[in-house]
């Protein structure tokens, strides 16, 4: 009964809005481009908080991260072609981190892209330099053999750990454990597969401002060809690669002195991790003369993800408010019209028993379908946005089955809002006069 | 048996300060099965008459009882209620409902009275047949000729059985041909015992009925009882 009178008054419903079909489809096009708003603004905002949250999570949310950058006036400095720089952090850097923040774990790491071999097999992949400590601060698990410890450490062990990825590119059908790989002049044997570190923000410059390099799990896939990561003692970095690269730059020659690339600070908890951000500011200002540094704050990141996120709604928040609220009015115009085309047909049904409600639920109906079909137009239209945001804007948008559910919502929603003074204006028309109407 | 009765019915309007008195003090029964035929002059108080005969309207005094129900007091949804259940209308300029086809214009009524969908459409099928349209049951109204429109109307007004059936100058819009067909079918109706009343100016058309009901100025001037019949 119920069933047949809601498939009745969608019929009718249709059938009206038919009889008119250029002028529903115009005036649904106002709900069409607010629905479209909705679903992009909620598709950008959420994809740029999972881009956060999933950077965070590679960068870990209770790291600090000191880095090292070349200082800005070296950079233009071009006088002196063959002086060595000394810029970065330094070991002693790292010791005094210790020293003075006893409870944290510490990590300094060095990396460089470097040509590995196995056997005839190569492939690039970057070498990081570090200490047995790294999985703590990094998002990478032991998945056979082991890390490095202490003892390879101190006796400078020409030892490796060998990435997921870098294992399917070299070792094909070999058990990796126990093979030596050469890197630069030395065999290193593997006593360790790790889980790779997935691609960071493969869109370069991002919306929250971490830098595509950042942090200490740089990607394998991305720039340069670079499949995968081995991990070697920092010791055996050291003696292997040295700590002076030399850089030719069209016709100069430059030298540069770098101890550790990297420090990554782990905090025991969320809220020590600003104290500790402010603690080493303070500390590498007294030591260092030039700006060779960089701290980074996941945790911050997240911070300034949330902000960005905030102006992207406000900002798509809005155009998605005028234009459902124009569409709106527009549907509200378009139903009195039709109410006041089709008073004899009102008069005629409530001659013949229809009380004022059902008068209200049949304009009512006929509103809502209309913007229900806006609705479903305006996702369709709205889910390619986001696609072409990423496509084209390199930003990277997530479509929630809740943002589809909620643009279908606020459709129906308006659909009511809009259509029930028309509705109610149809149901107080006098029958009389109605039926004499033309 | 009096299936409608009519006490001291008043029906005033209210322009500015004149106060405009369009039915006064009508008192009249209409029994069971009977077919009357109201006529007067345009002004007589024909239209009002109808409309507060069809529950469209209330009267400003007096009482109207349908059946066994005082149809005066009622509000607007009660009367919808009244008109659906009780009343069939036939209107002059057939007023079908120009998205609809036959059968869709006969379930109107069935559908406000809650009349599920077998029920409804068998119901539909049968009166369409009954007047004579059971080969265009999916004609829209503009694909019918005006008799056609009109019987379709008629079947509409009797889908749910209602106790009075009001007809609006039935054949006002209709040639003679068409117009003769209505009637032929009315009377059938009345054969099958149906309450017939008939609003009308044509002499022709209200010679059928068993009673002629005389309106002037708001009253019932004078009330003829054809003795043909």
């Amino acid at each position: 009964m119920v069933w047949f009178r809601i498939k009745r008054t969608i019929k009718l419903g249709a059938k009206s809005l038919w009889m008119h079909r250029l002028r529903s489809t115009l005036t649904t096009l106002g709900i069409v481009f607010g629905v479209c708003s909705v679903i992009a603004m909620l598709a950008i905002g959420e994809g740029a908080s999972q881009e956060a949250q999933n950077q965070i999570a590679r960068l870990g949310s209770r790291n600090v991260i000191i880095k090292t950058v070349k200082p800005a006036e070296e950079q233009q400095s071009t006088a002196d072609d063959s002086t060595m720089k000394t810029y970065g952090l330094t070991y002693e850097d790292a010791e005094r981190f210790r020293a003075t923040l006893s409870y944290e774990v510490i990590v300094p790491s060095r990396r460089i892209n470097q040509q590995v071999w196995y056997r005839n097999r190569k492939v690039t992949v970057e070498v990081i330099g570090t200490i047995p400590w790294y999985p703590e601060i990094a998002p990478i698990e032991i998945m056979r053999g082991r890390f490095f410890g202490s003892i390879d450490l101190h006796y400078q062990h020409k030892v490796c750990i060998v990435d997921e990825s870098v294992i399917d590119e070299i070792f094909i059908i070999d058990d990796p454990i126990g093979q030596d790989i050469k890197i630069k002049d030395n065999y290193y044997r593997v006593v360790g597969i790790v889980t790779a570190v997935g691609p960071i923000d493969t869109t370069g410059e991002t919306a929250n401002g971490i830098e595509p390099q950042a942090g200490p799990s740089r990607s394998g896939e991305m720039a340069g060809g670079i499949m995968g990561n081995v991990y070697i003692p920092l010791s055996a970095f050291k003696s292997s690669f040295g700590e002076i690269s030399i850089q030719m730059t069209a016709g100069t020659r430059q030298m540069e002195k770098v101890e550790l690339q990297e420090v990554t600070v782990k905090v025991p908890s969320l809220d020590m991790v600003l104290p500790t951000r402010d603690i080493l500011e303070d500390m590498l200002a007294s030591t260092h003369k030039k700006k060779d540094y960089q701290i980074l704050v996941p945790l911050e990141l997240l911070r300034q993800a949330a902000r960005t996120k905030r102006i992207f709604s406000i900002v798509l928040g809005s155009i998605a408010a005028i234009s459902l609220l124009v569409g709106g009015i527009g549907i509200m115009n378009i139903m009195l019209a039709t109410v006041s085309e089709r008073t004899r047909e009102i008069g005629i049904r409530r001659a013949l028993g229809a009380r004022r409600r059902d008068i209200i639920i049949q304009f009512l109906s006929e509103t809502v379908m209309l913007t229900l079909t806006g609705g479903v137009l305006g996702i369709a239209l709205g889910s390619l946005i986001p696609y072409l945001v990423e496509r084209f804007f390199y930003m990277p948008t997530v479509i929630t089955g809740f943002s589809l559910i909620l643009a279908f919502g606020i459709s129906g929603a308006i659909g009511v809002a809009f259509g029930i003074y028309p509705a109610y204006r149809a149901a107080w028309l006098d029958p009389i006069e109605s039926l004499r109407h033309e | 048996m009096a299936i409608v009765s009519l006490e001291k019915i008043c029906k005033t309007y209210h322009l500015g300060s004149i106060d405009l008195h369009v039915l006064s003090q009508i008192d009249l029964t209409f029994k069971e099965g009977e077919y009357v035929a109201i006529m007067g002059p345009s002004g007589s108080g024909k239209s009002t008459m109808l409309n507060l005969l069809g529950c469209l309207d209330r009267p400003s005094s007096g009482r109207y009882f349908l059946g066994d129900r005082d149809v005066s007091i009622l509000d607007d949804d009660e009367l919808s209620q009244i008109r659906g259940q009780r009343i069939g209308f036939i209107f002059q300029s057939y007023n079908l409902i120009a998205q609809l086809n036959v059968i869709e214009n006969i379930e109107v009524p069935m559908f406000y009275q809650g009349v599920t969908e077998r029920p409804s459409y068998k119901r539909a099928r049968e009166l369409a047949e009954t007047v004579g349209l059971g080969d265009r049951l999916d004609h829209i109204p503009s694909q019918l000729s005006g008799g056609q429109q009109q019987r379709v109307a008629i079947a509409r007004a009797l889908a749910n059985d209602p106790l009075i059936i009001l007809a609006d100058e039935p054949t006002g819009n209709l040639d003679s041909e068409s117009g003769g067909e209505i009637l032929v079918l009315l009377d059938s109706l009345h054969q099958q015992g149906k309450t017939l009343i008939i609003v009308t100016h044509d002499t022709n058309v209200a010679r059928r009925a068993h009673r002629i009901i005389h309106l002037l100025d708001g009253r019932v001037e004078r009330i003829e009882i054809n003795k043909k019949i």
